[in-house]
């Protein structure tokens, strides 16, 4: 296939702008999912472990985040950081640091959503065990969250799928800049626009190799944690 | 916030405006439904986007019974879309593109028919001093000069291609030169981005027109002869691809060169905008 040997060859020939584009998406990447996951995962550990007043509400609330479109979400962070906006003299519009601030609001309900429902399911057990040892709230709350730890991983790893498969939030806040917030989906859509499928494809292949890397990479971590 | 329940409202008003028109222009008794009904037309967003097919479609429609499939993309996936037999005929505006698609047989016969001009938009307060120049070429040495902020299209586009024509050999290098933006996204985005960055773009003057309420851009220089913009229609050659329409594509573009086509097409513009958006080559 001739997309799939173009992408062979843009990635030995290690093409500065590929290269720079990797790293732009590399870096948005990873700070989304970090981010997203420090705040989603505590959080959804709360929510599902813990019960509360208004929390069948709150669940909803986070499902239906969830399925926000994300060129919803890029035209909420644009307004508030446009010129003009609320938060316009920050001069963040068209940066990699608000690319990480759309995607977040994106990805936080997924990941906060996604943590609750593992931990509801899978810890009600835990729960009870640890309530008859009469162990503090958070030491149940870690114990939960270590008897988890491979659903989390993949809540993770989905995180990151989001973030590095995801184009309509990034490509208005981020405006596709050419050696500054050009990341792989946009400039994939970018070779669209210009009629140049196969190089899009090719950059399809790339992006897709990128993904399955990390996967591999977290199961042997994984795989890591159960040996111990 | 203010301004993007505007742009929603204006958008809402639009769709609904667009229902009704598409309800009114439909006589009663519709012309006799061709054999192979479907004409598919590969176009630039500016044809598309400034609204003139839209207006032109439910006319043509009516009057031959034809039903015109629009795809519109930039310049670059406009033709692409051809080549892959994807279309019946494309509306354009790169004259090196288009000798191309014809040398390399694909299309059948270049047809230019209109044109209007590209126009170079930026701040009001102009600080590269680009409002008195004779033309387009001259406007952009002073935007190097003074290293103005300046968006590229940066897409291939028509529009993106008629900008490399006027920087000549001259033309920055966005990996080198801070103040050069190569965007790489529609004319809408692309002037977006210029309002909020106080910086210079060449655009095509229908689609600065329908935005201009949301920028904070002015029209600074227009009509210089470098800036003439010319759209071409072209029906893709039978013998090349295989399931063409060519019925549809000759009378679509029999009508467009119609005497009650152009008198639309030159009129197109003026109740909104007080301007017209295209002319007519004279023939």
């Amino acid at each position: 296939m001739d997309a799939l040997k173009q992408a062979l060859h843009l990635l030995f020939s290690l093409d500065p702008e590929l290269l720079q584009i990797l790293g732009v998406t590399m870096r948005m990447s990873f700070f989304s999912t970090t981010i997203s996951c420090l705040i989603g995962l505590p959080l959804g550990a709360l929510i599902g472990t813990r019960s509360f007043r208004g929390k069948a509400f709150l669940k909803k609330l986070i499902h239906t985040l969830m399925g926000l479109p994300p060129v919803v979400a890029g035209l909420l962070v644009y307004a508030l950081f446009t010129h003009y906006g609320p938060f316009g003299r920050f001069n963040l519009l068209f940066t990699v640091r608000v690319m990480v601030i759309a995607q977040c609001l994106l990805i936080i309900p997924v990941v906060t959503g996604l943590t609750a429902s593992f931990m509801e399911q899978s810890t009600r057990a835990v729960i009870d065990t640890a309530k008859g040892m009469g162990l503090s709230r958070r030491r149940v709350l870690f114990l939960c969250l270590s008897e988890s730890r491979t659903s989390l991983l993949s809540v993770v790893l989905n995180a990151f799928g989001r973030s590095i498969a995801e184009v309509g939030a990034v490509s208005i806040v981020g405006g596709n800049i050419q050696w500054k917030t050009r990341v792989m989906t946009t400039a994939i859509m970018l070779e669209t626009n210009k009629g140049n499928f196969s190089f899009a494809l090719a950059l399809g292949f790339i992006l897709l190799l990128i993904a399955f890397v990390v996967n591999v990479a977290a199961s042997f971590v994984v795989r890591e944690g159960h040996d111990d | 916030m203010k301004k993007l329940t505007a742009i929603l409202l204006a958008m809402l008003l639009l769709v609904s405006f667009a229902a009704c028109g598409a309800k009114g222009d439909e006589t009663p008794t519709p012309a006799e439904t061709p054999e192979n009904p479907v004409i598919r037309i590969s176009t630039t967003t500016s044809v598309n986007d400034s609204g003139l097919l839209p207006y032109l479609q439910p006319v043509f429609e009516s009057e031959t019974g034809y039903k015109l499939e629009i795809q519109s993309a930039g310049t670059g996936a406009a033709i692409q879309k051809a080549v892959d037999g994807n279309a019946d005929l494309i509306l354009v505006h790169a004259k090196a593109s288009e000798e191309e698609f014809i040398a390399d047989g694909y299309g059948v016969e270049r047809l230019p028919f209109m044109y209007n001009y590209f126009v170079i938009v930026g701040p009001a307060d102009d600080p590269a001093g680009i409002k008195d120049c004779e033309d387009a070429a001259s406007a952009f040495q002073k935007i190097r000069e003074s290293e103005s902020k300046f968006i590229s299209r940066g897409d291939e586009s028509g529009t993106h291609k008629a900008e490399l024509k006027i920087w000549g050999d001259n033309a920055p290098d966005a990996a080198a030169d801070s103040w050069y933006i190569s965007a790489g996204q529609g004319m809408g985005a692309c002037l977006t981005m210029a309002s909020e960055q106080g910086a210079y773009c060449l655009t095509d003057k229908a689609t600065f027109l329908s935005m201009q309420a949301e920028l904070k851009l002015d029209l600074l220089l227009e009509k210089g002869e470098d800036m003439k913009n010319t759209y071409s229609l072209i029906a893709v050659n039978p013998d090349k691809i295989d399931g063409i329409n060519v019925d549809g594509a000759k009378a679509f573009i029999d009508w467009m060169l119609s005497d009650e086509a152009s008198e639309m097409i030159a009129k197109y513009g003026q109740e909104q905008y007080g301007v017209s958006l295209f002319y007519l080559l004279e023939a």
